[in-house]
């Protein structure tokens, strides 16, 4: 986990700087971790052992909660839908929600401050008291109990995300460097799509993957919109609040599990920002 | 005329999108606030901020992001910094840092109730080095500043995550000719850091704090789980006008509550912080 | 319930269990749009009786019903029509591990014991052990409030709603606080006790009988169930009843009442028992081979309901959407009393007037072992 190639002198202060550096980082990933491992070992214990005092710290591997779940009916449909609403939100997120971001950034237009405050509003008035009213709509409409239709509410927690920080991401390229493009003959649309946007592009990757992750935790709209369609958060949480604790501990790491593995996924698109800093 | 309507034709989709989704219910649900059985009134407002619980759960909403959001974004600043001085094992660690980002806060709230009830890992931990002989009940109403500690701390391990992606990537178009031009006059990392990253880095830092103040005020899942009844907060309220008593428009009166302190938030963030027009790179 | 209950049913069910949010909030957009999917709604009475009369399909044509003539008065809510066909029921009940009983104080009966004697024991208990072990659950989702109502102010005042501000109800506050001092402080985090049962952070403990099932089946030789102790008023407890209705926008209402019935039957009674640890509301048969959970508990309603001091209540009917208001009453007057350590009197006082505002508004006649009332039931 060491970093720092050495090619500076050794003095000591260097070096116990160094040293202070990795125990750090060192300490920050064991603070993420060590949670995480906790849930791990609760999951993979016996009912009994979930409740004893002291707790063991290293897990028993006992399978009887995972496989409760396993058994399940529906189990498989309700992860094919979770994965089918995100990957949904994901996509509309992006795609409505990075022009404006573009906007935002590089025009004075009027109406932009108002446009702004109507893009933060969103995700600062709670979603469980606009279900009902929404409900009421898909309803009527016909887009109660579908895939899309839950994508699209959850669409709209995503997309502040989606524009803001396409907004910022835009905001940190010089504007000469389009302009430059344009001397060169580039038209407005070709100066974008050929400087700016592989620079951008690892950006609106993380920004997708937040759209993806905010789909797949979200509870109340997915358990009020779907009926025969649950995603899996909604069919997992509601069929929790009242199991025993060993449950709730498995149910929250099956939940964890496939939105670590997305994150891993794509996390070379993540770090590929990186690549941008050593252009 | 092309150029002039461009910035509109970028933000219509979404202004079209949210204006559907969340202005119409919205709107419908903000009428509730005003009205109770006929015409236009603000009882709903008083009845809500007169009930007793008000000012502690609204002194509790604001004391926690008080102390958590500071935190996190020096929390979320180091990690950053840290990040980009790296070279090897940068891609895992970064990873490790924003798995937090792919967990709900509901199970935020079981993984650290497990941690701080009576038989949870932190008793276990602390009586398996025979710091106790029997368990310390953190989570009771005797000691509400280790409730708060405990609620501050998942809030913190859940939430960091957010910042961090998005001053990572602003950091990341910081040109890095800028660095090689202070180090070559001497600068300390210390200099760096202040003279270079945090003004390049105000767009990023905007948009973070902007969205974990709003978030830190819709606070409920894991200050439900680990205070119980014992730490109200503004959301817990909201959600209890609406589904335990029915009274749909007080519970749209508290959330326009919320709603107010959000903005008022996001205002004075977007003024300290403004970003100078022509100062940007 | 998927596998034990709805096995057998000819038609096809597809059962989604809800909380009470997400369930509320999808019934009411189903109603206000007119068209739904919900066939049968499956609540407690006082979640039923929350929803306007109106739209539920009147049942009096179905022709089942509970043995209890109370239960089905109480599902017509107010109407003079069945609104919602009583379906299963239960109470709460106390537990106690086993190794808690050599604490009991002497003379006291496990089965016939006194809040006095209750609050010795657990004193006892926290006087050998060092830790308070009384576990109560008064969490987010802990059902403290029907405690209040059904338990604590029917024992010591012989009411709930008159009684609510009298010299006995200060009395029984301040027990409750006596017995508070020996009590599990993490009991606001608390909302079903079985799982403190287990983790013996709680040896003695009151709770929803399903909601301490799980330490009695897991572990049936540790703990035993006994009846909620007695006040000078006697020994008041209070049922849970839970109901199946048809809400208006039913898309099959014939194949839905099909499914009513069909809950109703004997047989499907019993498997509603194994699968919830709710009983049957019907005249049934049980059989000898039900599990630990539902004999501890089952057994121990039989010792409260047969007690010669036995004080049942009624669950509050009439208040209509305002239920959750009146709970809160009891709550907010808990938290200030026995939490905030406020004057008891003083809180009585100044909670009193929220309770008549409710009574008056909601209109609600007493209910036991209140005395009856003509028109809203009076706070004395």
């Amino acid at each position: 986990m060491s970093a720092v190639v050495a090619d500076t002198p050794r003095t000591d202060a260097v070096r116990s700087g160094r040293v202070l550096y990795v125990a750090s980082v060192v300490l920050l990933c064991a603070w993420v971790i060590v949670p995480l491992y906790f849930l791990l070992v609760n999951t993979l214990s016996s009912p009994e052992a979930v409740t004893s005092f002291p707790k063991s710290f290293i897990p028993a591997f006992n399978l009887g909660s995972l496989e409760f779940f396993m058994n399940f009916q529906g189990m498989l449909a309700a992860l094919k839908n979770s994965v089918l609403v995100a990957t949904l939100t994901m996509i509309l997120s992006i795609l409505i929600g990075a022009p404006a971001g573009y906007a935002l950034s590089r025009f004075d237009f009027a109406g932009k401050e108002l446009f702004r405050l109507l893009v933060l509003l969103t995700r600062a008035f709670p979603l469980p008291l606009l279900a009902l009213p929404i409900a009421v709509m898909f309803i009527n409409v016909g887009l109660d109990d579908t895939v899309f239709g839950l994508a699209l509410v959850h669409t709209t927690l995503a997309v502040p995300f989606a524009v803001l920080i396409t907004f910022s991401l835009f905001s940190g390229i010089p504007t000469e460097l389009e302009e430059a493009a344009w001397t060169l003959g580039c038209t407005r649309l070709t100066a974008f799509t050929k400087v700016v946007l592989p620079l951008i592009l690892p950006g609106i990757t993380a920004s997708a993957i937040f759209a993806f992750v905010i789909s797949w935790n979200e509870v109340f709209a997915a358990a009020v919109l779907t009926i025969e369609n649950r995603t899996l958060t909604a069919f997992l949480l509601q069929s929790l609040a009242e199991s025993p604790l060993y449950l709730k501990f498995a149910g929250g790491f099956i939940l964890v599990v496939p939105a670590l593995i997305f994150i891993f996924a794509v996390r070379k698109y993540l770090f590929a920002m990186w690549g941008i800093a050593n252009r | 005329m092309h150029a002039r309507m461009l910035p509109y034709l970028l933000i219509l989709p979404v202004t079209l999108f949210l204006c559907v989704f969340f202005l119409y219910p919205f709107v419908l649900v903000s009428q509730q606030a005003f009205t109770t059985g006929g015409g236009f009134t603000l009882d709903n407002f008083r009845e809500v901020i007169g009930y007793w619980k008000f000012p502690i759960s609204l002194s509790n909403t604001l004391l926690l992001a008080a102390i958590v959001v500071p935190v996190q974004l020096a929390l979320s600043l180091l990690m950053a910094t840290m990040v980009s001085r790296m070279e090897k094992g940068r891609d895992l660690i970064l990873y490790i840092w924003t798995i937090p980002l792919g967990i709900s806060d509901l199970a935020a709230g079981i993984i650290w109730l497990a941690i701080f009830e009576q038989s949870g890992f932190l008793n276990s931990m602390l009586y398996g080095v025979g710091a106790i002989e029997t368990p310390i009940n953190f989570l009771s109403y005797q000691n509400p500043a280790i409730v708060f500690l405990a609620i501050a701390l998942a809030e913190i391990w859940r939430a960091t995550a957010i910042m961090l992606v998005i001053l990572v990537a602003g950091i990341g178009l910081i040109p890095k000719e800028y660095y090689e031009a202070a180090e070559v006059f001497g600068a300390s990392p210390w200099q760096r850091f202040r003279r270079i990253t945090l003004p390049l880095l105000r767009p990023s830092l905007q948009t973070a704090l902007i969205l974990r103040v709003i978030l830190a005020f819709e606070v409920f899942a894991v200050v439900a789980a680990l205070g119980g009844t014992l730490f109200p907060v503004l959301m817990g309220e909201t959600y209890a006008y609406q589904f335990d008593l029915l009274n749909s428009g007080a519970a749209a009166a508290m959330a326009l509550i919320i709603l107010a302190l959000s903005i008022a938030s996001t205002l004075v963030i977007l003024r300290v912080l403004r970003i100078p027009k022509g100062a940007r790179i | 319930m998927r596998e034990v209950v709805l096995d057998r049913h000819e038609g096809e069910v597809d059962y989604q269990p809800n909380e009470n949010g997400p369930w509320l909030t999808r019934l009411l957009a189903e109603l206000e749009a007119g068209s739904g999917t919900i066939g049968v709604l499956g609540g407690l009475h006082g979640e039923l009786a929350a929803l306007d009369p109106n739209d539920l399909t009147d049942l009096d044509d179905l022709g089942v019903g509970a043995a209890s003539g109370t239960f089905n008065d109480l599902s017509k809510l107010g109407t003079d029509h069945v609104q919602y066909i009583p379906w299963m029921q239960a109470s709460y009940v106390m537990a106690a591990n086993k190794e808690a009983l050599e604490y009991l104080p002497e003379g006291a009966d496990i089965d016939a014991l006194s809040y006095d004697e209750l609050i010795a024991w657990a004193a006892n208990v926290h006087e050998a052990t060092g830790q308070p072990k009384f576990g109560f659950p008064a969490g987010p989702k802990g059902l403290k409030h029907r405690f209040f109502q059904g338990y604590l102010y029917p024992s010591y005042t012989d009411g709930v709603v008159r009684t609510f501000a009298s010299d006995e109800a200060v009395t029984a506050w301040e027990k409750f606080r006596e017995l508070w001092e020996h009590t599990n402080p993490a009991s606001t985090n608390f909302s079903f006790l079985q799982e403190q049962l287990l983790s013996e952070d709680v040896w003695i403990a009151f709770d929803h009988t399903s909601r301490l099932a799980q330490a009695f089946n897991e572990r049936p030789d540790d703990f035993i169930a006994f009846p909620a102790p007695a006040g000078p008023a006697g020994r008041g407890f209070m049922p849970v009843l839970a109901g199946v209705a048809i809400p208006s926008t039913a898309p099959e209402v014939d194949a839905a009442k099909a499914l009513v019935t069909y809950l109703m039957e004997p047989e499907t009674q019993i498997a509603t028992l194994r699968a919830t640890n709710f009983f049957p509301v019907v005249d049934v048969e049980l059989p000898a081979d039900l599990p630990p959970s539902v004999q501890a508990a089952g057994g121990a309603i039989a010792k409260m309901s047969a007690a010669p001091d036995a004080n049942p209540g009624l669950l509050p009917a009439g208040l209509g959407d305002a239920g959750g208001d009146f709970n809160r009453v009891f709550v907010d007057t808990f938290e200030r009393i026995v939490l905030a350590r406020q004057d008891i009197r003083r809180v009585l006082d100044d909670q009193k007037r929220r309770l008549e505002a409710i009574m008056n508004e909601s209109g609600a006649s007493c209910w036991a072992p209140d005395a009856p009332s003509d028109g809203p039931c009076p706070v004395e």
